[in-house]
């Protein structure tokens, strides 16, 4: 079945199984392969994507309904405001140790501060959970999103 | 990742780090990838541009412990070069040029340490002989920083890459025998430095093995026997074969069933997907039988049986444990247990094969490229020369990764599909179900006290895993497991129960569940001689010296031991016995001595609730000898090895065992820690010893498990002897 949607802001046509996941069109059919593949079940966050400004698990959302839909990827995330911020925290203080879920966790920080541009320890904890960090990088995770958000630097690190 | 390490005098290192003489030449087959034209390769780890940019290979597969950042900062160290002025590149797998290239054991440090810094010293010396002849000087009188050679007397400098054409001159000398910086000399180690590979992690690029991308490329999905050990009977592909895009169903071996019997299908398709999906369509038989009886519920009950009895083999025995246990003032008793362990990588097991003319090329995380060549090339029946072998970054190792059953599989497919590479790919539910576990175990204890508090007597009945007298892989204890070799009557017996599971080393395998036990077990042996555990500690230890260790074994200095955990207790004010059961909050302090790294730790808890814990903080301090080479990464491999511990003791993470299968679906069944699970501070300090630095993915871990549980007890009364640990039973 042929779809149409965007992704990273330019205009997509794909012809796929309606049921074919958007992470395996982002991955096998568009050649985007920064969004990663870790459970299949929306249980690890490592495909997370923003569809219309929200962030979802491309696992679990057939492509069928991404047709139509404005998809924003790892490898455009940048473009936005709150995309930049996060990707120079995440470098200015080396967030990832393996790295593989870390496209993931900028997605859905990225979700985050779209609705709560200065969120509280609570609230970037709720929104983070649904990613796993097999490494632990953690402290790091809310680190940055601190940092991308303007707020009061809190390293973890303290003795 | 148990393996012993070679002696580190020079000539240890040199064997260990490369192959003698292969070090520095300028066969550009032994280079770095390729060697574009324009560039001039001094050694097989050093290339450099007409531009002064040098090109730098890091040999050792990238998990996450930082070591495509830390080997090459050696050489660039010892080069002289800016790490501005540098770009990084994976080499190929291949020992006879390399050295050893492995991610295991927390080696890589130790047995690098000096062999980078002398494959950058040993170039640097050609630099300066060529620019000494270039400018008619004695080498002597010139001197080197970020690049550039100067010549004080006349004040002539030029980039090292003046001088690329003459060193191909140069005869490459002895890397033994290169003078090395002194430490205060050191622009670069012991500097903070990011991850090479962070901004195109940050950027989504391809980077790990399940990004390879080749034209024409094949995928391959996995259906593998659901006992570990049983073997396929037979299948009926016909219905996934009739499916668009699917191109074969091949039977092929893991490796973890018998040799030679197939126990798994490769479904090779156009799209991971769609094979993927057809795997629904083949009809597999297998022969298991054989494996049906094995089940977690019978472990244990046959391990109970085990410790009602006496152990069925000595592992160490010294003085008369009976009779100081007859004699003893205080007798401490206590059972304690552990299930086996997923690793969870979050990338799911994969590799890339292209089979052609007789020749494999693999592009594979692996954490251990020079077993998956052996091998594969055995499965294969080729000679291991025979394999191109490319390391992807890895989407953790934790261990997994040492296995090569995915570079086997994915070979076989690749041979059965010529010409055509093929990714292979493991789905979530196979990388839980098809693991290296590790494994589960039972500890039966017995602690005698004099009226002093002296502890005079230790039994331990361990029962694992294993067959005819031999523990299987990551089954195993140490004769003088600590404190074995301190108290004067004591006793650790082994019993084994067969399993049919694979199993495998996870990050400090053997010690993320021996710390746990035995220093759970001091705590209660603590406890009841009135003292705390950093307390008993000392008093173990006594003096510094070096404890009795097995033949090439790393060797307990307890000087070391007492250095770190005074300083934790210091850094995070330890006064005495903490916590007040009923209180609801509670501190607990761990050791442990593991892969030559010496590590304690506090834990804070406040329970939140009568049945949940929330760990508060927690203060780790370790000694890795006389240098930490990239502190920030240091201090990030610390912190998340903490967290894992956390984890691995409150997250719920056990492997189960029903009819021979596992039947793991997903991370809800085995789940993993997150966000909100993490500690909000971590703190990590180093003690410096005079020591060769060592190693750091793995020592950190195993005293948070013990720390956090002797907090739980402080904070509730609950004395918890299994893990993963729970107050609602």
């Amino acid at each position: 079945m042929p779809y149409r949607f965007t992704v990273n802001s330019r205009p997509v046509h794909v012809d796929a199984e309606a049921d074919k996941p958007l992470l395996w069109v982002l991955r096998e059919d568009l050649g985007l392969p920064g969004t990663k593949f870790g459970c299949g079940a929306g249980l690890c966050g490592a495909c997370t994507v923003l569809i219309d400004g929200q962030a979802m698990r491309a696992c679990q959302t057939p492509v069928r309904d991404a047709a139509g839909h404005a998809v924003i990827t790892i490898e455009g995330v940048a473009a936005l405001p709150a995309g930049r911020k996060l990707r120079d925290a995440w470098e200015a203080i080396d967030v990832p140790q393996c790295g593989y879920c870390q496209a993931g966790q900028i997605m859905s920080a990225a979700g985050l501060l779209a609705v709560s541009p200065q969120p509280d320890d609570g609230t970037i904890d709720g929104a983070m959970s649904g990613n796993i960090c097999r490494c632990a990088s953690y402290l790091r995770i809310r680190r940055a999103i601190r940092m991308a958000a303007g707020l009061p630097d809190v390293t973890g690190d303290a003795a | 990742m148990s393996a012993a390490l070679p002696p580190l005098d020079r000539r240890g290192f040199l064997v260990a780090g490369c192959t003698a003489g292969a070090v520095l030449t300028f066969d550009a087959a032994m280079a770095l990838a390729e060697t574009p034209a324009a560039e001039t390769t001094i050694n097989a780890f050093i290339r450099i541009d007409a531009a002064n940019r040098f090109t730098i290979g890091a040999k050792n597969p990238e998990i996450g412990q930082g070591m495509r950042t830390t080997l090459p900062m050696l050489i660039a160290e010892e080069l002289d070069i800016g790490w501005d002025q540098l770009t990084i590149e994976p080499t190929l797998a291949d020992d006879r040029i390399f050295g050893r290239q492995y991610a295991g054991g927390s080696t890589a440090t130790p047995t690098n340490w000096l062999p980078m810094r002398q494959v950058g010293a040993a170039a640097r010396q050609m630099i300066l002989a060529a620019a000494a002849a270039e400018w008619g000087v004695s080498p002597d009188s010139l001197t080197t920083a970020k690049g550039v050679v100067r010549h004080g007397a006349s004040g002539r400098q030029a980039p090292y890459a003046a001088f690329s054409r003459r060193v191909a001159t140069i005869a490459a000398p002895d890397p033994g025998k290169v003078p090395l910086k002194q430490p205060a000399q050191f622009t670069i180690i012991g500097k903070p430095v990011t991850g090479v590979d962070t901004p195109a992690i940050a950027r989504g690029k391809p980077l790990f093995g399940i990004d390879t991308e080749l034209p024409g490329m094949l995928h391959a999905a996995v259906i593998k026997c659901p006992t570990h050990g049983g073997i396929l009977a037979g299948h009926d592909a016909t219905g996934a074969l009739r499916q668009p895009g699917v191109a074969a169903v091949v039977p092929i071996c893991s490796g973890q069933g018998p040799a030679g019997k197939p126990d798994a299908l490769a479904v090779v398709a156009r799209s991971w997907w769609t094979a993927n999906k057809a795997r629904a369509l083949v009809v597999p038989k297998w022969d298991n039988a054989a494996q049906r009886g094995h089940s977690t519920a019978g472990y244990a009950s046959a391990a109970a049986a085990r410790l009602a009895g006496a152990p069925e083999s000595d592992l160490y025995r010294s003085g008369d444990v009976a009779a100081a246990l007859a004699g003893a003032a205080h007798v401490v008793e206590a059972d304690y247990a552990y299930p086996f362990l997923a690793h969870g990588t979050l990338e799911p097991q994969n590799c890339t094969a292209l089979w052609q003319d007789g020749k494999l090329e693999v592009w594979a995380p692996t954490q251990n490229p020079g077993e998956g060549r052996a091998s594969t090339a055995a499965m294969l029946g080729i000679p291991p020369e025979a394999l191109i072998i490319h390391m992807t970054r890895i989407g953790g190792g934790f261990g997994r990764r040492l296995m090569n059953d995915y570079m086997v599989m994915a070979g076989q497919v690749a041979k059965a599909m010529p010409g055509r590479p093929v990714k292979l790919l493991f789905d979530r539910t196979d990388d839980l179900r098809h693991d290296y576990y590790r494994p589960a175990g039972w500890h039966k204890f017995k602690a005698g006290l004099s009226a002093s508090g002296e502890l005079v007597a230790l039994s331990d009945h361990f029962v694992t895993f294993g067959a005819g007298g031999r523990p299987v892989r990551a089954a195993e204890m140490g004769k003088y497991e600590f404190p074995a070799a301190v108290v004067p009557n004591c006793h650790y017996g082994v019993s084994m129960l067969p399993t049919n599971l694979s199993t495998g080393w996870l990050r400090a395998p053997m010690s993320n569940a021996l710390a746990f036990v035995f220093q759970s077990f001091l705590d209660e042996v603590a406890e009841a001689a009135g003292q705390d555990l950093p307390t008993l500690m000392r008093r173990l230890l006594g003096e510094p010296r070096e404890l009795p260790a097995e033949p090439g074994r790393p060797v307990l200095h307890t000087g070391r031991a007492r250095g770190v955990i005074d300083a934790v207790c210091e850094l995070a004010g330890w006064t005495g016995r903490p916590g007040s059961p009923g209180s609801g909050r509670g501190r607990g302090f761990g050791f442990y001595f593991s892969h030559r790294g010496y590590f304690a730790e506090v834990v804070d808890v406040t329970m939140t609730d009568p049945t949940t814990v929330r760990v508060d903080k927690v203060w780790a301090v370790g000694d890795i000898g006389s240098q930490v080479i990239n502190p920030l990464h240091a201090r990030h491999q610390v912190q998340g090895a903490v967290i894992e511990g956390i984890g691995q003791a409150l997250a719920g993470q056990k492997v189960e065992q029903v009819d021979g299968e596992v039947r793991l679906e997903n991370f809800h069944e085995f789940p993993l820690i997150r966000i909100d699970g993490a500690p909000r501070e971590i703190a990590v300090s180093f003690v410096q010893s005079d020591y060769p630095p060592t190693g750091l993915g793995e020592p950190s871990l195993p005293p948070v498990i013990p720390a956090l549980a002797n907090a739980v007890h402080a904070a509730t009364g609950r004395r918890l002897r299994n893990l993963p640990l729970s107050l609602t039973a």
